[in-house]
């Protein structure tokens, strides 16, 4: 198959989720024998299409009416490059980028596609995904008819490509200003300012739930232990409603899917849609007052306890105080 | 201006789902269906804008699928909007599918928006609107968080990953509902003794010209066993000394 990768990028390079979809392609590409691509859109990025070279060759959409991801306009580059190059498969990580914009290049391609793939297998020589389904109690194993398929994968469930041997391969995508869709227009990002690493990305996550009182609470605690750990914050839904954390710290089903190799939920009950987001942790640690949440049948370790009293222990036994 | 909010039916969120034996669907027998909550925040951000503007003639909730939608067309009914359309359908639809239909029903209906959930909490794809946003060649703004009208179009907030992104796009457009749009209201006993009393206009798939070919198709399904450790520690040192020793993660 003929796999082409949508990366998402920042001001240095491709986004870590973006080399997990790199490595999802590299496997169907090799269980097919066939080729893997990246695509890139974006305003001035030569020097991010220099990183992305390094993964798999670069075909670069480099153009000032692309200087922000307009759903209208980058699904348009996508199908026409699709179209072009005859891709069978088209791949991104699943984040609000892909999946505003995934989407609706499949809509520009027939339909075939699947979100929040958390693996892949060959069925009679047909290429089929698993993906959850009902927060997660359920995974269904599907297939789609049409071509080319359009998937986006959960980073957790692939590893990111490491370095490729050979570099360059960097080809540049004509943009006709002309025929891009303009319904759209940007007006302004107002990005979260965080010195923490990406909840998405971090090796470790420390989560707050509806124990946690206060804004000033949760940053003491959460991000008190966060820090001592180099860990990322989450929440709970219950801290969002509340006004306590923004809406881009949520872990759940319709928030943020996370899968570190530590997380800790510190006064967080365990509601299901929460578990969606954070259950496939490789371990899971547990501190809540209420010995019967639900939270604690999911954790590998769990501790009864009041979080204002243990967090700001354990933070002080991080540091070799006591 | 009209508005056309389309709705899912899916599960309740707080009840248990389970799997058939043999893998082809979960057992829905005595499982209480809802309307998609985010299907909700779009039916209650049609009726506020109904309520603060004297343009809006009109919001229609719609769903796609079999006579079983009714009961959710119902509530979009007593929350307050205005008429109710039942697009029926009785073969297993995806997204596409859904798009499709919505697209051609969208043709004869003429709405200047569409507003509808930014996923249903039970297959949680988060295609349907992208892809008739594509489908009309109208822009989308998904996942909103705050909807503004200004200078006949809309600015919109978005919650992103990267931030709140705000962008304006031109009427008629499709947008999807994300949390912090609004909390829905709830529909009173007497509102929806009413409701029951409205007429739900019944068009047949057939009708609209569209023709339901899947595109993704469901092979079986698993429940996902938890395989946790679930130890009990007693204290904090107990933990450090797992996290540090057993598991290494510290």
């Amino acid at each position: 198959m003929r796999v082409l990768i949508l990366c998402e990028h920042e001001s240095h390079g491709i986004r870590l989720c973006s080399r997990s979809a790199v490595a999802f392609a590299n496997l169907v590409a090799e269980q097919t024998r066939g080729s893997v691509e990246c695509l890139l859109l974006g305003h001035s990025v030569a020097a991010v299409a220099q990183d992305a070279a390094a993964y798999a060759p670069v075909l670069v959409a480099d153009h000032p009416a692309l200087a922000n991801p307009l759903a209208d306009r980058y699904a348009k580059v996508i199908s026409d490059v699709v179209k072009q190059r005859g891709c069978d498969l088209v791949v991104a990580a699943a984040t609000t980028f892909a999946k505003d914009i995934l989407p609706r290049a499949a809509g520009l391609l027939g339909g075939a596609m699947a979100s929040e793939v958390i693996g892949h297998e060959f069925r009679d020589g047909q290429l089929c995904f698993r993906r959850p389904l009902f927060a997660g109690a359920v995974v269904a194993t599907v297939a789609l008819h049409g071509r080319p398929k359009l998937v986006t994968i959960r980073p957790s469930a692939y590893p990111a490509a490491g370095v490729r041997a050979g570099h360059g391969d960097i080809t540049a995508v004509a943009v006709d200003e002309g025929i891009l869709p303009k319904k759209t227009e940007f007006e302004a990002l107002q990005s979260k300012l965080s010195n923490r690493p990406d909840v998405t990305e971090a090796r470790i996550v420390v989560s707050g739930g509806r124990g946690i009182k206060s804004s000033e609470d949760f940053e003491r605690l959460v991000g008190g232990l966060a820090d001592k750990l180099h860990a990322a914050t989450g929440s709970s839904r219950a801290l969002v409603d509340a006004g306590i954390t923004p809406n881009a710290f949520q872990v759940g089903q319709t928030g943020k899917v996370v899968a570190p190799e530590l997380y800790i939920a510190l006064g967080i009950s365990g509601a299901v849609q929460h578990l969606a987001g954070m259950k496939n942790s490789k371990t899971i640690v547990a501190i809540n007052s209420d010995p019967e949440a639900p939270i604690f049948e999911v954790a590998d370790y769990g501790l009864v306890g009041d979080v204002y009293e243990l967090v700001p222990q354990m933070i002080a036994k991080l540091d070799g105080a006591l | 201006m009209k508005i056309l909010v389309p709705i899912k039916r899916v599960p309740d969120t707080d009840q248990k789902i389970q799997v058939k034996p043999d893998g082809s669907g979960i057992v829905t027998d005595g499982l209480p269906f809802v309307i998609n909550p985010f299907d909700a925040i779009a039916v209650e951000e049609a009726l506020r804008i109904r309520e603060k503007s004297t343009d809006v003639a009109e919001v229609l909730a719609v769903s796609v699928g079999t006579e079983a939608c009714e009961p959710q067309l119902r509530t979009a009914l007593a929350m307050g909007a205005d008429n109710a359309t039942l697009i029926h359908c009785d073969a297993p639809l995806d997204p596409w599918n859904v798009a499709c239909v919505l697209r051609a029903y969208a043709g004869r209906y003429q709405p200047e928006l569409i507003l509808m959930g930014k996923q249903g909490v039970d297959d949680d794809f988060s295609q349907t609107g992208q892809m008739l946003a594509a489908l009309l060649d109208w822009p989308q703004a998904t996942f909103a968080s705050k909807i503004e009208f200004l200078g006949g179009g809309l600015r919109v907030t978005r919650e992103t990953d990267a931030g709140l992104e705000i962008v304006r796009v031109s009427l008629p457009a499709v947008v999807t509902a994300d949390l912090r749009l609004n909390e829905p209201r709830y529909a009173s006993l007497t509102s929806m003794m009413k409701a029951r009393k409205k007429t739900i206009e019944r068009i047949p798939t057939a009708q609209l010209g569209v023709v339901i070919e899947p595109r993704l198709q469901l092979l079986g399904l698993e429940a996902v066993p938890s395989r946790r450790k679930s130890v009990r520690v007693g204290s904090l040192d107990e933990l450090l000394v797992k996290l540090r020793d057993e598991e290494k993660v510290l």
